[in-house]
């Protein structure tokens, strides 16, 4: 497309291009703006939406300009200081003196890089399987989908566990994408079934019988039209990534990180001696739950309201999107 | 029934199970200082082996985790694959028992829980999914939906733990941990039943209460959808009794995609079995993973690895192959 054949002697009708040539950077200006900007406009509108991203952009300034405006926690003030007691340490203090805020917000970051990492991770290979295989058809769909098949039907949780044990990751990203590795095959079933009524449509066939690869078409055609379905299911990795590492961090079974994790401060604060006989710790385990629990909500929201606006099957049945729970 | 579907599906689960059987091999056997070296590094201790003690060496690796190291590796896979198919999962090298053993005694439990829990949460989440459908956008409706939402996006984890420290640790109302009281006889008896359900009811509770939401979700959208279709107006205009119509029109046709869903649950809690058991300190399969790990007892964990990804497989093939008795297009040979 970006260097279109021409023959400059030629007078036929059939030969003449456009006069303005659109460059590659005009390209993705043009995707990101269709695609990125005018959905958000479309997603604040909604409420769900509007929560949804709101969430998303406390974590992310939490994560990046709340470390620098957050000393980071010491173990240096008085020990299990309640919550709202004082204005220094606002949710408290846990058994060894450190504020709870600042553990919280400085656990942000590594989060989001494993979110980064898992979820890019879930994407990239689910819409590589999914596309190859919905748009090749014939026996590499059968190949890959026999392949992806008996991915979804292994539980992801013991799988993750057996990996982490023998794996011991450190580095965030990394832990992410081994605790997307049994995510990606249902996304890519998806993707695979959406590809399949998008391969029949005009403008594909267009691009078949001209002669394009498959890489290009899948590329060029495909993944534009696929990108409201992927960036619904951006979400659901996301809260994926954060069920898994904070249920990883909190049984210990991944190597202990030299970054803060909610999931390690909830066994912290579950394990510490004594702890499940009094209260006095009860604010040490809950706020990093209300951490999770307010992110999650807040992904889940933004799922919702995405789906609502981008499904037209479900905007044409005037019904709520169906909820899947995993 | 469709013969040709029903192989295919028989098939694929054969194949996942073999797959899963080869990923462990391949664990145990390549990974540099895994467990197969580790095994053998717990039996010699330190100091050199004469060739009459380093065959026994190898015979004892063999019988923890069926793997003879000595041998070229085709013969060692083949070995293996042998055993395993064989229901002999080597030893445990923390319990010292057959592996197999120590994971036929705490399956039934696992199996208890996650499925009175499975059936809990779906009966609740149906029945509910469909009143919030029957008064769509009603306050009841409006507020039970967003309620469901928020405890959806709770990670049941997160509920065990609240469970066991405020119900059991706090107000001492549920157990701490095990599966009955030591003062009730084992057996058929009221009694026994009746301490079982009570030592259950926390993990089934944590799945219930953050499972049951997505479910009535799921059941109210599928509701609602179909009770916008032609063929509910014209049941209507046919006069067909609104109770004829709620279960034989919507219902039925509103349950189906749960049914998958159910498929999709089976996986996701046999494999939450681990957090959850760990938490009620439950002996099921899943705190023998969890145990093992502690304690590096890589047949073990291999061996309860492989259990309950079988289990799952075979769970959702037998849902699977059930599902025709729900769907008559699947039977008569529709692809889905």
């Amino acid at each position: 497309m970006s260097s279109p054949e021409r023959d400059v002697n030629s007078t036929s009708p059939f030969n003449t291009v456009a006069d303005i040539e659109a460059t590659r950077s005009d390209r993705y200006r043009r995707l990101f703006k269709s695609n990125v900007v005018a959905p958000l406009r479309i997603l604040i509108t909604d409420p769900r939406g509007a929560f949804g991203l709101a969430t998303l952009l406390t974590y992310v300034l939490a994560g990046t300009i709340g470390v620098w405006l957050i000393p980071y926690p010491e173990n240096s003030s008085t020990i299990l200081m309640g919550a709202f007691e004082s204005t220094e340490h606002i949710l408290g203090t846990n058994r060894y003196g450190a504020d709870l805020f600042g553990l919280i917000v400085h656990a942000t970051p590594a989060m989001l890089k494993m979110i980064a990492g898992g979820a890019v991770f879930t994407i990239i290979i689910a819409t590589a399987v999914g596309t190859l295989s919905g748009y090749k058809g014939g026996r590499t769909d059968g190949l890959l989908m026999l392949i992806t098949d008996s991915v979804i039907a292994i539980p992801g949780l013991p799988l993750i566990i057996v990996l982490g044990v023998i794996v011991q990751p450190t580095n965030p990203f990394v832990v992410g994408i081994l605790i997307s590795i049994p995510r990606w095959a249902g996304l890519a079933r998806a993707i695979r079934s959406e590809v399949l009524s998008l391969r029949e449509q005009s403008f594909v066939e267009a691009s078949r019988i001209n002669g394009l690869s498959t890489p290009t078409v899948i590329r060029r055609e495909l993944v534009p039209n696929l990108m409201p379905f992927i960036t619904i299911n951006f979400v659901n990795a996301s809260r994926g990534v954060i069920f898994g590492s904070v249920a990883l961090y909190f049984l210990f079974i991944l190597p202990e990180p030299d970054f803060l994790n909610w999931g390690v401060m909830m066994n912290r604060a579950y394990s510490s001696t004594g702890a499940l006989y009094t209260w006095e710790t009860a604010h040490w385990l809950i706020f990093p739950m209300i951490a999770i629990i307010w992110l999650s909500f807040g992904l889940i929201m933004l799922g919702q309201a995405a789906d609502r606006i981008f499904n037209p099957r479900l905007r044409a049945r005037h019904a709520q999107p169906d909820e899947v729970n995993d | 029934m469709n013969w040709q579907w029903v192989t295919k599906r028989v098939l694929q689960a054969l194949f996942t199970i073999y797959l899963v059987i080869s990923f462990t091999f391949v664990l145990i056997r390549q990974l540099p200082g895994g467990p197969a070296d580790y095994i053998r590094a717990q039996l010699i201790g330190s100091g050199t082996l004469s060739a009459q003690e380093r065959e026994r060496l190898d015979s004892l690796v063999q019988t923890y985790v069926n793997i003879n190291p000595d041998k070229p590796l085709h013969e060692q896979y083949i070995e293996y694959m042998a055993s395993t198919l064989q229901a002999d999962l080597g030893q445990s090298v923390w319990h010292n028992e057959p592996v197999i053993d120590l994971i036929a005694e705490a399956l039934p439990w696992t199996l208890f829980v996650m499925m009175t829990a499975i059936l809990l949460s779906f009966s609740l989440g149906i029945t509910f999914g469909a009143l919030m459908a029957y008064t769509e956008g009603s306050r009841f409706d409006m507020g039970l939906s967003t309620t469901l939402s928020l405890f959806n996006s709770i990670p049941y984890y997160i509920v065990g733990i609240l469970a066991v420290y405020i119900l059991a640790y706090q107000y001492g109302w549920f157990p701490t941990s095990g599966h009955h009281s030591y003062s009730v006889t084992p057996g058929f008896n009221i009694d026994f039943i009746v301490d079982i359900f009570y030592h259950a009811a926390l993990p089934v509770l944590s799945i219930v209460v953050t499972g049951a939401g997505g479910r009535a979700l799921g059941m109210r959208g599928n509701s609602v959808r179909v009770m916008g279709e032609d063929y509910i107006r014209v049941a209507e205009l046919r006069g067909l009794s609104s109770r004829r119509i709620a279960l034989h029109y919507v219902g039925r046709n509103a349950i189906l995609p749960m049914y998958t869903n159910f498929m999709i649950a089976i996986g996701f809690l046999f494999g939450g079995a681990v957090i959850l058991e760990q938490i009620f300190a439950y002996r099921g399969v899943g705190l023998l993973l969890f145990e093992s790990i502690g304690t590096r007892d890589y047949p073990l964990m291999m061996g309860s690895f492989l259990v309950i990804t079988i289990a799952v497989v075979l769970a959702i093939l037998i849902a699977d192959l059930t599902y025709g008795k729900l769907d008559p297009r699947i039977s008569a040979g529709g692809a889905r």
